[in-house]
């Protein structure tokens, strides 16, 4: 179960993340994009999913990751991601409820270029029981 | 309404035409790769199984990312998205050897200010994959 302390807590990567042209031809290749000057609009779940899971893996949040199943996602995208941007990731737990027994975690994660917020996303996720 | 290129206005209540898109194993695992999520469940059929899946499944997000193509199609270009939401209200299950749909469409659901909202259906085999699935674009 969640550790209700975590709810509201904001942990911030300590890493930048580097994103590459490749990645971006990558990604966009597998759904037919061919005009790799921006990354496409859902790319930015390669960079929180796995940063996420590393921040709100630690011991103190009590979030069972191996159980979880994708409920919805949302993206707030204030500017596509290009090649060449350093992202730092935040993610904050701003919604936990247990509804019959599953856990549903509302986690947003924020990515940011220096001061500028880039994009924003919000991932609600079920621990089931 | 929204003038685009002259004479094509954008109305609420307009459809965005129908698209097909064909996933298979081989789209799967190229997922996998490019957006990190090596999740079993998309690519080892006993394990799918063993957790009570009915197949190897499609990953919600690869899901999500054919529809954002769809959307980004239509308004011309990536970088035009502003927001977008679905909920997985069920998964879209892929046997081995096999190409299923995705069949996606949009209804205009609010237009001003240059911004496009677009209500999206996503379904496959017939059944609705995306629930709750909505878009906000910029069209100039």
């Amino acid at each position: 179960m969640l550790n209700p302390d975590s709810v509201g807590r904001t942990f911030t990567g300590a890493e930048f993340v580097s994103v590459t042209q490749s990645q971006i031809e990558e990604f966009a290749r597998v759904v037919g994009e061919t005009d790799f000057s921006v990354a496409p609009p859902t790319f930015s779940i390669r960079i929180t999913l796995a940063q996420s899971q590393e921040l709100l893996s630690n011991p103190d949040v009590g979030l069972d990751w191996t159980r979880l199943v994708h409920g919805d996602q949302k993206f707030a995208i204030h500017r596509p991601i290009v090649a060449g941007d350093q992202l730092k990731c935040s993610s904050t737990i701003e919604n936990y409820k247990v509804v019959a027994g599953n856990e549903i975690v509302t986690v947003r994660s924020d990515l940011h270029s220096g001061s500028e917020l880039v994009v924003s996303t919000w991932s609600t996720l079920v621990v089931r029981a | 309404m929204v003038n685009v290129g002259g004479s094509r206005m954008i109305h609420v209540g307009d459809v965005v035409a129908e698209r097909v898109f064909l996933i298979n194993r081989e789209l799967l695992k190229s997922y996998a790769n490019a957006s990190g999520d090596q999740n079993p469940i998309h690519q080892d059929e006993a394990f799918a199984k063993s957790v009570g899946l009915p197949d190897v499944i499609a990953h919600g997000m690869l899901t999500m990312a054919l529809v954002a193509k769809f959307v980004t199609d239509w308004v011309g270009g990536s970088g035009a998205v502003k927001e977008f939401s679905a909920r997985f209200v069920k998964p879209v299950i892929v046997p081995a050897g096999q190409e299923v749909d995705l069949t996606v469409s949009a209804l205009i659901s609010e237009v001003s200010d240059g911004r496009v909202r677009l209500d999206i259906t996503a379904t496959s085999a017939g059944v609705k994959v995306l629930g709750m699935s909505k878009a906000l674009v910029e069209k100039k």
